[in-house]
């Protein structure tokens, strides 16, 4: 009775009329970040942020609205993928194996509303899924004490850096330089400066939103500069779009099962959607065997990494809102959200704010149905924008930036700190080093090292403490096992081409 | 191959001045067995290792661009750089313009349809963020318009 007392709660916040007009912009923007190729979700919510905050939103309204993004984001990837074999990003780059083959074979339009429904089903599973899993993970939480909380950071760290690169050296080292971020300003402990140099403007510590900024948004456009806009959208070819019952009806198991698989891909820290849409199209490739055709331009090699990477995408928002630590790189830039907003992520949310949350489920539920009413009727206007060029689309972005990151502190000094984050990003990148890790060592941080030193405090500076109980042995174990994993793994995990092998 | 030897051998330096940094810090009179340090410490060491291993265990050479592209997005930054600086005293119509200009030519080099991307964004973008989401920006330098 709990649920539907907390769902009706939801539903009274999200369908006022203001919530509900933050929804709908956010899924069509969102919708547009996803399908442009380079902008992904991470990168639109990051661009994004700043400017809800220069609104004035409160909280409830700024989640709607970012989780809105998100959510479109997801649903948008697909689109360049299918009409211009280039995802719109990294978890739509399963869709282009059998997608872009539909599309040349003539059928873009059952192609797009396809991915469009399969992305409706894992995306609704993964909310319902999230509505049913995670307050129960929140009474897990509970017990969870200063040295559960330093291994649950360690095994974020862990997950997510070892899956976003090629090489554990380089996510660990991206991880350093976050964390390493993370501990200039006033230490919270000791009230003792660090790493300051005197430069009062740093006191505060450097805001993660400068650096979110920095990372996703600038250092894109020095990659569309070194790359002269090459990627620019051309040959987009969308005949009528009529909606495909029959292939809707013959991938209904395939969108259940790769909404499952994605589901459970999204709620382990670091996996993300990208893991998701691999491992549903995996799934039923091998399901399907040789006969199935993947790779050709089949509805379920279509349904599959769609339902896949929209489940992934709410099943990451799980690890988020109850623990705190992000599924996914986009989870990361949530959070960062939240904690601006002076939310803490974590079992205590549920029964703190429950409107927070339950607002955020029913407007999620109600987002998915609005993205598919997008998604599959108005989705030529998605194609036409979808045709604005680079040269005009960048210098937006990186403006939409300045304004964004100006209007929040009035200081040159943060757009400075912001351009030399961009550069940094762009090195980062250059050399397959992971930004998400240096995000998330910027976000937890400081959390992290309060854990350690309230850990330490309990038993008298024993660090024996940090292995006391069951649960943190276990986080350790799972750590240590997602960080080394993904060395054995990554031939497999890191090679999507060889799906078509 | 060189530039994963560069970048680790860089880290690894920056790591040891942050370890130097780190035993600078102040503990503070408040009790508490780890301090300040330990963490920083902690992450130092951390990061000089990873990033030895970076400088004996270097990956495949990236591709890096040529230098007239290198030369193109240094001076995508030093505008970057003038804009954060002209913001305040220019207001945001003029520098904008011209950031955005210069940012779409280096993009796809046209010149008249850069200068035409820089004016429309930055008329479009001031009426968006003054009159839809009512900022408090300033379209022109105060000294000549008050």
């Amino acid at each position: 009775m709990d649920l539907f007392s907390n769902l009706a709660m939801g539903f009274a916040i999200a369908l006022s009329p203001y919530t509900l007009m933050l929804a709908i912009i956010g899924c069509f923007l969102g919708t547009i970040i996803g399908a442009l190729p380079g902008l992904g979700p991470s990168n639109g919510v990051a661009i994004l942020i700043p400017v809800t905050f220069t609104l004035g939103l409160d909280a409830t309204s700024a989640l709607v609205l970012m989780t809105s993004v998100y959510y479109g984001a997801m649903y948008g990837g697909r689109i360049s993928s299918i009409l211009l074999n280039i995802p719109g990003d990294e978890p739509a780059l399963m869709t282009t194996l059998d997608g872009y083959p539909m599309a040349k074979a003539g059928r873009a339009g059952d192609a797009l509303v396809l991915s469009g429904v399969a992305s409706f089903v894992g995306a609704l599973l993964a909310t319902i899924g999230l509505m049913l899993l995670a307050p129960m993970l929140a009474r897990v939480a509970y017990v969870f004490g200063p040295s559960e909380y330093f291994a649950l950071y360690l095994l974020a760290f862990c997950t997510l850096g070892g899956m976003a690169s090629n090489n554990q050296a380089k996510a660990a080292i991206a991880s350093c330089i976050g964390l390493g971020i993370s501990t200039v300003g006033i230490s919270s402990g000791s009230v003792m400066p660090r790493f300051t140099g005197g430069n009062l403007h740093i006191y505060d510590g450097i805001d993660f939103l400068v650096a979110i900024v920095g990372l996703f948004a600038i250092a894109e456009i020095f990659f569309f500069i070194e790359d002269h806009g090459k990627n620019s959208p051309v040959g987009v070819d969308l005949e009528k779009t009529t909606v495909p019952w029959k292939d809707i009806w013959e991938t209904k198991w395939t969108m259940l099962r790769s909404s499952g698989v994605g589901f459970v891909a999204g709620i382990l820290p670091g996996a993300g959607a990208s893991l998701g849409s691999f491992l549903a199209y995996m799934t039923e490739k091998a399901i399907a065997g040789k006969d199935g055709g993947f790779g050709t331009g089949v509805a379920k090699g279509i349904a599959a990494p769609e339902a896949g990477n929209n489940a992934a995408a709410g099943g990451a928002l799980v690890p988020m809102l109850t623990l705190g630590v992000p599924g996914s790189g986009t989870t990361a830039v949530l959070l960062a959200l939240l904690m601006t907003l002076n939310i803490t992520p974590g079992p205590t949310l549920f029964t703190d704010q429950p409107e927070v949350v339950w607002g955020l489920i029913a407007s999620l539920l109600i987002a998915n149905i609005v993205l598919l009413l997008m998604n599959v009727p108005m989705v030529k206007i998605f194609v036409k924008i979808l045709m604005v060029p680079p040269a005009i689309l960048l210098p937006g972005v990186t403006m939409v930036s300045f304004v964004g990151i100006y209007s929040l502190s009035g200081s040159y000094f943060d757009l400075l700190l912001m351009i030399g984050f961009g550069v940094l990003g762009y090195v980062l990148r250059k050399l397959d080093i992971p930004t998400v890790p240096v995000i998330l060592g910027i976000l937890l941080g400081g959390n992290m090292e309060d854990a350690l030193r309230r850990a330490m405090t309990l038993s008298d500076g024993e660090w024996t403490y940090l292995f006391s109980s069951n649960i943190s042995i276990g986080l350790w174990v799972a750590a240590i096992v997602g960080f080394v994993a993904p060395m054995f793994l990554r031939n497999v995990l890191r090679k999507p081409q060889r799906v078509t092998d | 191959m060189a530039s994963d030897r560069i970048f680790g051998l860089v880290m690894a330096l920056v790591a040891l001045a942050y370890i130097a940094g780190a035993t600078q810090i102040q503990t503070s009179f408040l009790p508490d067995p780890v301090g300040p340090k330990a963490f920083p410490f902690g992450v130092g060491i951390l990061g000089a290792l990873c990033a030895l291993f970076m400088v004996f265990k270097p990956d495949a050479e990236p591709e890096w661009p040529t230098l007239s592209t290198f030369g193109a997005i240094a001076a995508a930054a030093f505008v970057l750089v003038l804009y954060a600086y002209a913001l305040k005293p220019l207001g945001f119509l003029i520098p904008t313009a011209i950031t955005a200009a210069i940012l779409s030519y280096q993009i796809s080099p046209r010149p008249k349809y850069a200068a035409l991307a820089g004016l429309g964004l930055s008329c479009g973008l001031f009426i968006v963020f003054k009159f839809a989401l009512g900022l408090g920006l300033v379209a022109f330098p105060k000294m000549i318009f008050g």
